[in-house]
C-alpha cells in the first residue's frame, strides 16, 4: 500500500518486516525515499547544461581555440587506430575534471578518526595539480572503511605485525601451491574458519582477486548465476570470466528472485530447454552505495525451497554487524552452515588486505586445488598476516581483553545516533537502520563538487560519489562510521554537515512516514548476458 | 505441474569431491621465513624454487624500511586509491618506478595477477583484436578473456606466424575499411616467459607494430630487475628506446620481493588505467608497509647495479651444469633465472608424469634442495604446458650451492628415471 504522492511531494517507502512467517527475529528497517520531482528536473537541467558547454568546449579544443591539457598520442603513432574513442572520454573531460580535486585526496597518517591530507593546488582548473608542501593535520576522517578502529599504528597489533615483519620479511616470492605456503597462513585460515563458525576457510592476497577467481572455479557453462543489481565490480567481473549465463534480480527485491528461480528451474537453459547443473545467487552482506542490508532470512528461505547456492560478499558487513561482530549471519541470528560459501575482505573491519572464502571442508578443498589464486597468485604477506590474526583475535575476545566487544559496540551505538540525527535535520539518507555505511543524497551535480569542498574548507573529509558508480541523478554524499569516533568528533561532523546543509540546500526530506507491510512487487525485467 | 517440476529438480552438487592423494591438495608447509635457506615440510633445505631473484627478501635495509613504515601508517589503507587510500608512499613508489625505467608514469596495483588482468581490459574492448603468444601465462588469458576482444594465438616467439595473421588481418581490413578504422590491435608478448623461460624477439616485434599498425603490451614480471645492464628489462636488453613499447606491465613479487605489480609507459596510456582499470579503481590500495619495501628495494637496486651481471654469471653456470642430465631435458635460455627441467620422455599419461616429477622434488628436498614443480590449472589452460619442474637461481646461492645442487638433481635423476 503507498500513499500517492500530493503535488510535487514525494513519499517514503518504509519495509517494516515484522511479519513473513517469523522468519526476522527483529525490526527490518530500510528507507529509501523517492527523489522529490522538482529536484530530479533540476538534476536533470543540470547534466544538460553541463553537457552542451562540454560539446562547446570540444569543439573550442578541436580548433585549438582553447588549450589542450591533456596528453596526446605519439607523433610516430598517429596513424595507427585511436587508443580511446571521443565519446567514451567525453564525462571524463568535461564532467569529472571539474571536480577531480575531490577525489584521490593523498593523506600521510594513518587512516584512523583523523587523518592528514596532503594539501594540493590546481593552477589550471584541475588538469593537473602541484603539491604546495604543506599538510592539512588533524582533518575528521567520514571516508575510510575503518569501520571497527584497527587502523592503527600503536597497540598490539602493530607489535605483533612488527615482530613478525623481523622474522618473515616482507614478501613470500611464490604462490600458495608451489612453496609459498607459510605455517602462519595455515594459522590464519583456522582461525577464520573459527570466527565464521564453518568447518573451514581460505584465504587470498586480494579481496577483489578473491571473487574474480573464485566464483570461474565454482561454476562454468551450463550454470546460472542470479546476481543483484547492485553487486560489486568484483562479484560481476567473477560472474562473466566463469561462462556462466547470468541474470539479475532487482536490488534486495525477494519476489524477483523467486520469479527468476521459479522460471529457470521450470523453463531450463535458453534454448535447449536442458535443466540448469547449478543455480548460484551471489549476494552482498552490505550494499556499500546504498548502505542496505541483504534479506538474509529470505533469500536462505528461498535457497532452501528451490535447492540453489548461495555466495554471500561480507565485504563490508564483517566486523561491523551483529553482537559479536561475525557479520549479517549473527545479526539475523542465522545458521552459519546455511550460507555455502561465504566470502569476505580483511580490508575494512581488521585494518589490513586480502579476502577469505569459508565454508564446508569439501569446498575449501575443492578450492585449494581447483582456485585460480593459489596456483598462479602469490599468498598473503606475512606482517598482513600476523595484523589479521591479531585483530581477529582481539574481536572474538581471545586476548583477554573485552576491547573488541567494545569496539562492536560503539559501532553500532555511532551508527545509531548519527543516522537519527541527519534523518532529524532533513536530509535524504539512504539504506538501513543499522549500517554503517550512510549515504547523503545530493542529485545535483554542482552539489557534489561543492559539498565535498565545503567540507573539507571544515576540516572534515568526505566521500562523494556521482556517475557511473550510481545513477545518473542520484549522486551522494557517503559516510563510513567507525568504532574510533568518539561522539564529539561525531558532534563536530553533524554541526558542520547541518550548516553545509543549509549552504548548499540539501534538506530535501519531507516526513511523511508511511507504514507499509511490504514492498510492491513491479514487473521483473532481468537481462540475459551469455558469454 | 511447474510445484512438480520444482520439487524434481535436482542440482549437482557445489563441488566435485576432491581425491585424498590430488597431488595438489596438501600444499608444502614452510615454517619461517621463506629465504635462502628455508625449512620445508620440517626439512632445512637450500631455496631453488622462490623468486627471490636479488635475495632482497631478507635483506635489513628493506626490513628496516618497511618496519619505519608500519610505525607510521600501520598496515592497511582501508580505502580505495579514489578514497583516502592514496598514500604518499604510493605517489612516491610511482615516481621511482616511472624514473627507473624512463617513461612518464607509472601506476601500481596491489596485487601481482591483477596488475596485467585489469590493464589489457581497460584498453582492449568487444570487436578489438589481440595477438598473443601461445605461452603467455594465465594472468594475461584472464586478462583477454575479462576484454572480450577476438584473440588470435602464435605459435611461441614465431614471428613468422605472427606475421601471416598480421597479414591475414590486413586482407580483412581491406574488405571491410570502415570496420578497420575503428578495430584496435594488440600485440601481448612476455619479456621473459614464465611457462618456458625464453625471451621474446623484440626487435622485430618493434618492426612488425610499425608495419601493421599494432601496439605492443610487455608483460616484464620476470625480466624486471634481471634482464639489462641496470634490471630495466628486455627493453635495455636489446637496446630498444623504451617509447616504442605501449605498456610495459610487471609484478612487483619476484625481483623486488615486495607484492604488488605496476604498469609504466607514456602518460597518454597510463592515464587511462585510472578510472577503468578495474584492480585499481575498486579494491583496496597497496599496504604502505609493502610499498616502502619496493622504494627501498629500488635503490638498492640503483646503488649496486653490479648485481645483475652476478645473477647473469650463476644463470649460466647452473645452466652449464644441468645439461646432460639423462631423462630430463633443460628448457630455458641460458641467463633465464626460471627455467625448466621436463621429462625428456614422457611417460604417455601427464598423471604419470606430474608423479615422477614429484619422486624427483621429494628426494631433491630429502638431500636438502628444495624445489618445486611448475603448477598449472589443467583445465583451464588455453595451451598447457609439459609438466616440468621449475628452477630459480637467485644472487644469494654461492657456488659450492650451485655445484650441490645440480649434482643432487643429476642423482636423484638417475635414480627415480631407470
Amino acid at each position: 500500500m503507498r500513499f500517492p504522492s500530493a503535488g510535487a511531494g514525494s513519499s517514503i517507502l518504509i519495509h517494516r518486516v515484522t511479519q513473513n512467517g517469523g522468519l526476522y527475529k527483529r525490526p527490518f528497517n530500510e528507507a529509501f525515499e523517492e527523489t522529490p520531482m522538482l529536484v530530479a528536473v533540476l538534476t536533470y537541467v543540470g547534466y544538460g547544461v553541463l553537457t552542451l558547454f562540454g560539446y562547446l568546449r570540444d569543439f573550442l579544443r578541436h580548433w585549438r581555440i582553447e588549450k589542450c591539457h591533456h596528453a596526446t598520442e605519439r607523433e610516430e603513432q598517429k596513424d595507427f587506430v585511436s587508443l580511446y574513442q571521443d565519446f567514451e572520454n567525453f564525462y571524463t573531460r568535461n564532467l569529472y575534471m571539474r571536480i577531480r580535486d575531490n577525489w584521490n585526496r593523498p593523506i600521510c597518517s594513518v587512516p584512523g578518526a583523523k587523518v592528514d591530507i596532503m594539501e594540493r593546488q590546481s593552477d589550471d582548473y584541475n588538469w593537473s595539480f602541484r603539491y604546495t608542501g604543506n599538510i592539512i593535520k588533524g582533518v575528521i576522517n567520514m571516508g575510510s572503511y575503518n569501520y571497527l578502529g584497527f587502523a592503527r599504528n600503536t597497540g598490539s597489533c602493530q607489535e605483533a605485525a612488527a615482530k613478525v615483519l623481523e622474522e618473515y620479511g616482507v614478501g613470500v616470492c611464490s604462490t600458495r601451491q608451489e612453496i609459498g605456503n607459510l605455517d602462519k597462513h595455515e594459522e590464519l585460515e583456522k582461525l577464520v574458519a573459527r570466527f565464521l563458525g564453518v568447518e573451514a576457510a581460505m584465504a587470498y592476497g586480494m579481496g577483489f582477486a578473491t571473487n574474480s577467481m573464485n566464483i570461474p572455479a565454482l561454476v562454468g557453462k551450463g550454470c546460472l548465476i542470479l546476481s543483484d543489481e547492485l553487486n560489486h565490480a568484483s562479484l560481476v567481473l567473477g560472474a562473466r570470466l566463469s561462462g556462466a549465463t547470468i541474470r539479475i534480480f532487482k536490488h534486495n527485491n525477494m519476489q524477483s528472485l523467486e520469479k527468476l528461480l521459479k522460471d529457470a528451474i521450470v523453463y531450463g537453459q535458453p534454448r535447449t530447454r536442458r535443466p540448469w547443473k547449478k543455480i548460484l545467487i551471489l549476494v552482498e552482506g552490505i550494499y556499500s552505495m546504498e548502505g542496505s542490508i541483504v534479506r538474509l532470512p529470505e533469500v536462505i528461505a528461498l535457497k532452501k525451497k528451490y535447492k540453489a547456492y548461495l555466495y554471500l560478499d561480507e565485504a563490508h558487513s564483517i566486523g561491523a554487524l551483529g553482537p559479536t561482530g561475525r557479520g549479517v549471519v549473527e545479526y539475523f541470528g542465522l545458521d552459519p552452515e546455511d550460507v555455502d560459501i561465504m566470502m569476505g575482505t580483511f580490508t575494512k573491519s581488521f585494518g589490513a588486505s586480502g579476502g577469505y572464502i569459508g565454508g564446508k571442508k569439501e569446498l575449501i578443498d575443492y578450492l585449494r586445488t581447483h582456485s585460480h589464486s593459489a596456483v598462479y597468485a602469490t599468498s598473503l604477506s606475512p606482517p598482513v598476516v600476523e595484523q589479521i590474526i591479531t585483530s581477529m583475535k582481539c574481536i572474538m575476545g581471545l586476548d583477554g581483553t573485552s576491547l573488541g566487544k567494545e569496539c562492536v559496540q560503539q559501532l553500532a551505538e555511532n551508527t545509531r545516533y548519527f543516522r537519527r540525527r541527519l534523518k532529524e535535520m532533513g536530509f535524504i539518507i539512504y539504506g538501513n537502520e543499522d549500517s554503517p555505511v550512510v549515504p547523503l543524497m545530493l542529485y545535483m551535480p554542482a552539489k557534489i563538487g561543492a559539498f565535498g569542498r565545503e567540507m573539507l574548507k571544515r576540516n572534515i573529509g568526505v566521500v562523494v560519489v556521482g556517475f557511473p558508480a550510481t545513477p545518473i541523478i542520484e549522486s551522494r554524499a557517503r559516510f563510513c562510521l567507525s568504532a574510533a569516533h568518539t561522539k564529539e568528533i561525531l558532534d563536530t561532523t553533524l554541526k558542520e554537515i547541518d550548516e553545509v546543509g543549509d549552504l548548499l540546500q540539501l534538506k530535501y526530506s519531507r516526513h511523511r512516514l508511511v507504514p507499509l507491510l511490504d514492498r510492491p512487487f513491479d514487473e521483473t525485467t532481468y537481462e540475459e548476458t551469455e558469454d | 505441474e511447474k510445484e512438480e517440476l520444482i520439487e524434481e529438480w535436482q542440482p549437482e552438487p557445489l563441488v566435485s569431491p576432491v581425491s585424498k592423494d590430488h597431488p595438489a591438495l596438501n600444499y608444502n608447509i614452510v615454517s619461517g621465513p621463506p629465504s635462502h635457506a628455508i625449512v620445508v615440510n620440517g626439512k632445512e633445505c637450500i631455496n631453488f624454487a622462490s623468486f627471490n631473484f636479488l635475495g632482497l627478501l631478507d635483506n635489513p635495509r628493506v626490513k628496516a624500511a618497511a618496519l619505519a613504515s608500519l610505525k607510521k601508517y600501520g598496515v592497511g589503507t582501508c580505502g580505495p586509491r579514489g578514497f583516502y587510500g592514496t598514500f604518499d608512499v604510493h605517489l612516491d613508489l610511482e615516481d621511482r618506478l616511472a624514473k627507473f625505467m624512463k617513461t612518464e608514469e607509472a601506476i601500481i596495483y596491489s596485487y601481482g595477477f591483477a596488475t596485467i588482468a585489469s590493464a589489457i581490459p581497460a584498453y582492449s574492448k568487444r570487436g578489438d583484436i589481440v595477438f598473443v603468444d601461445k605461452a603467455a601465462c594465465f594472468a594475461i588469458q584472464k586478462g583477454l578473456q575479462a576484454s572480450r576482444s577476438d584473440i588470435k594465438l602464435f605459435k611461441h616467439n614465431d614471428m613468422a606466424d605472427l606475421e601471416r595473421l598480421l597479414k591475414e588481418q590486413e586482407v580483412e581490413d581491406q574488405k571491410n575499411p570502415r570496420k578497420a578504422r575503428v578495430t584496435r590491435r594488440f600485440i601481448v608478448v612476455e619479456g621473459l616467459y614464465m611457462n618456458t623461460g625464453t625471451i621474446c624477439p623484440l626487435p622485430e616485434l618493434v618492426k612488425l607494430k610499425y608495419k601493421y599498425k599494432a601496439r605492443i603490451f610487455l608483460e616484464e614480471s620476470l625480466s624486471f630487475g634481471v634482464l639489462g645492464d641496470h634490471g630495466r628489462g628486455v627493453t635495455e636488453h636489446y637496446g630498444i628506446s623504451i617509447d616504442d613499447i605501449d605498456l610495459i606491465s610487471a609484478n612487483m613479487e619476484n625481483s623486488l620481493a615486495s607484492v604488488g605489480g605496476f604498469c609504466c609507459g607514456r602518460s597518454f596510456v597510463i592515464d587511462h588505467q585510472r578510472l577503468s582499470g578495474q584492480g585499481y579503481c575498486f579494491s583496496a590500495s597497496l599496504p604502505p608497509l609493502l610499498a616502502a619495501a619496493a622504494i627501498e628495494a629500488l635503490n638498492i637496486m640503483e646503488e649496486n647495479p653490479g648485481i645483475f651481471a652476478v645473477l647473469k654469471e650463476k644463470c649460466k653456470r647452473i645452466h652449464k651444469a644441468l645439461q646432460g642430465i639423462s631423462g630430463l631435458k633443460l628448457v630455458g635460455e641460458s641467463f633465464s633465472p626460471a627455467f625448466h627441467l621436463q621429462l625428456e620422455d614422457s611417460t604417455g599419461s601427464r598423471e604419470k608424469d606430474v608423479k615422477l616429477l614429484q619422486e624427483i622434488v621429494n628426494q631433491c628436498m630429502d638431500r636438502s634442495i628444495a624445489l618445486t614443480q611448475a603448477r598449472y590449472l589443467e583445465e583451464e589452460e588455453k595451451c598447457l604446458p609439459p609438466p616440468s619442474i621449475r628452477v630459480v637461481v637467485t644472487v644469494e646461492q654461492t657456488e659450492e650451492e650451485l655445484e650441490k645442487a645440480a649434482s643432487v638433481i643429476k642423482e636423484v635423476a638417475q635414480e627415480v628415471l631407470l
